[in-house]
């Protein structure tokens, strides 16, 4: 954090609140401005849930210094679990999104006991191989989840709010307001996580972890919950997403997601509490942009790769709070 | 019953063989420079692509000596360009860039030789079966195994016997005082990246001819590497080439009994070594923490 103690103490105070506002502001008036500039409302619908993935991620990169490439598994996990459970155990979608948390969350917290104690590349490429037993099995396991062809055969359920009922499954806009709640809640969530004595303790394990355990804290233990809650939260996001498509595949799992994850918290700035959400809307933007535009779409990606790691390794949010701080 | 456990053996030992060499390229680059080459497999099919238009001009023989050679110039310079530039920075940013590297060199590919597999032919005296009884041991197959053990003891005695190999040891266990010693360590580190990816393309070349190309015919031998690396042991080769096989053998034995977990025993294997011997079979203590 030395780079925002560098930060006069009024910027400081200020800067969080004005960006917190910019941001609401935008997110809540999607649906007037997006059509004027060629969007649709389903793919704001898609920056949001990949924002919270990546956001929920960046708990991971951005403020414990541990780098997970298997995220994916948990987003996907979470996916299928929310598409299960409409599909098989109740035309509910809030059970829907409780079932996918559950499900990517458990994985999460078992896998977490397995890697806390690797740093580093060696913790990336373990996550990296866990994330593909969740693929392999959703891909094999044709009965339950559809194998390759991914799982169909649901839809998204009206919420019943006791005095009335929003139809998310097909209203557009009412269904990118429900999402957008579900956002809210889960990034205050990580907020107050973050700002609470335990966020406080996963930045200084980011910062010097040798430091931190000489203070006598449980390094292992704060990872794994780390993990475990950023597992969770992504796969809020992956039921999300389920709910998004009413479809859940096993590309959802693979590893080339688990990158896209990455790159959008990277992209956007895994310093910045908002960066991901940013790298997310400008990763979704341009992916859409380019794959409508040629077949060639992957080099197109992998370039955006090499240049954000080139030229811009600090993010766009990143890039802005240097620049203000100086 | 016999015959049908040696065929599932050969396969195995061939699959095997396969991670072995992906496995080794990565565990070499993984060890000296900290990073993660997610473009490996890609380098193989680049391997097995440069073969298939060198053949025409000079033959297999001398396309299985030339291509890794071309597709170690390729690594040397994506190192020298790229890869060169993130050592110093956080290991995220080394990971994204090989990542991103995959998704160019894929679509490169399929770009200049399309989607669709293309086959690769091998002299004839290699397509013949050795006996009539064990029909599925081919000529190729042997062929195969032998190259990738001329391949390993080469690698082997490379890094033991040769002046740039006791560095690229050295730096393994301690860069900075082989820099301080006056070893070109950006030098060494790409000569070392250039020696993965030529045994990668060896393995391009040798899959081709096997399983003909496609753009994508390293994506389902890059998981598997990684986990022959974690099971061997991070660290040591010796432990990436047992991790190597073991995976390889025990892939093809499970299809004897259970076709459909063949896949999955590879996985189980890499959490039982986690959660019983997290470092490894021949790992080092300490080594991942």
């Amino acid at each position: 954090m030395s780079a925002t103690t560098a930060v006069p103490a009024p910027a400081l105070s200020l800067r969080p609140w004005l960006t917190a506002a910019i941001v609401w502001g935008l997110l809540l008036t999607v649906p007037f401005w997006l059509p004027l500039v060629g969007g649709y409302t389903a793919l704001a619908a898609r920056v949001l849930v990949m924002g919270l993935a990546a956001m929920s991620f960046n708990l991971l990169l951005g403020f414990t210094g541990q780098m997970s490439f298997g995220h994916a598994a948990y987003f996907g996990l979470g996916a299928y679990g929310a598409g299960l459970s409409l599909k098989y155990l109740a035309a509910s979608t809030p059970l829907a999104m409780l079932m996918g948390v559950l499900l990517g969350g458990l994985a999460g917290t078992l896998f977490g006991l397995l890697i806390v104690r690797r740093r580093g590349v060696y913790f990336a490429m373990v996550t990296v191989a866990f994330g593909q037993i969740a693929f392999y099995i959703a891909y094999s396991w044709n009965s339950l989840t559809g194998g390759y062809d991914g799982l169909r055969g649901f839809v998204r359920a009206p919420i019943n709010l006791g005095f009335t009922t929003v139809d998310i499954a097909n209203n557009d806009i009412a269904f990118y307001y429900f999402l957008l709640v579900v956002f809210g809640i889960a990034v205050g969530l990580l907020g107050l996580l973050l700002a609470s004595p335990f966020g406080r303790t996963l930045l200084a394990i980011r910062e010097n972890e040798r430091r931190a355990r000489f203070l006598g804290i449980p390094i292992e233990r704060h990872i794994w919950l780390s993990f475990s809650i950023s597992c969770a939260f992504t796969a809020l996001a992956g039921s999300l997403y389920a709910l998004l498509n009413n479809f859940a595949d096993p590309m959802g799992l693979h590893y080339s997601l688990s990158g896209e994850i990455v790159i959008m918290a990277v992209m956007g700035g895994m310093r910045a509490f908002w960066g991901p959400l940013v790298g997310a809307a400008l990763f979704v933007v341009v992916q859409d942009y380019i794959s409508s535009m040629t077949v060639n779409w992957m080099s197109f990606v992998g370039l955006i790769f090499v240049l954000v790691v080139l030229f811009f390794p600090r993010g766009l949010l990143g890039m802005l709070q240097g620049r203000g701080s100086q | 019953m016999l015959q049908l456990v040696l065929f599932n053996v050969t396969n195995g030992l061939i699959i095997g063989a396969f991670y072995v060499l992906m496995a080794l390229g990565l565990s070499l680059i993984l060890n000296l420079s900290n990073v993660i080459n997610f473009a490996h497999g890609n380098f193989l099919a680049l391997g097995g692509y440069i073969a298939f238009v060198l053949t025409p001009y000079i033959g297999f023989w001398g396309a299985l000596l030339v291509a890794p050679i071309l597709t170690a110039v390729l690594g040397f310079v994506v190192e020298r360009l790229m890869i060169r530039r993130v050592y110093s920075r956080d290991p995220v940013y080394s990971l994204l860039l090989t990542f991103g590297l995959a998704f160019i060199i894929q679509d490169v590919c399929r770009y200049i030789w399309g989607p669709n597999g293309l086959p690769m032919t091998v002299p004839d005296v290699l397509a013949q079966p050795l006996s009539q009884n064990l029909f599925f041991i081919t000529g190729y197959r042997v062929f195969m195994v032998a190259v990738v053990i001329i391949a390993v003891a080469g690698l082997f005695a490379f890094l033991r016997f040769t002046r740039v190999g006791i560095r690229i040891r050295a730096g393994t266990l301690d860069l900075d005082t082989v820099a301080a010693l006056g070893v070109n360590v950006g030098l060494l580190r790409s000569l070392n990246f250039a020696v993965g990816c030529l045994l990668a393309g060896l393995a391009g070349v040798l899959a081709a001819g096997q399983i003909g190309l496609n753009p994508n015919m390293g994506d389902d031998v890059l998981m598997p590497s990684f986990i022959a690396i974690i099971v061997g042991g991070v660290g040591s080769l010796t432990g990436t080439l047992l991790g190597g096989l073991l995976i390889g053998v025990a892939g093809a034995l499970t299809t004897i009994v259970w076709p459909a977990a063949s896949e999955a025993v590879i996985y189980v294997i890499m959490l039982v070594v986690l959660v019983v011997r997290p470092r490894g079979l021949m790992g080092e203590e300490g080594m991942l923490t």
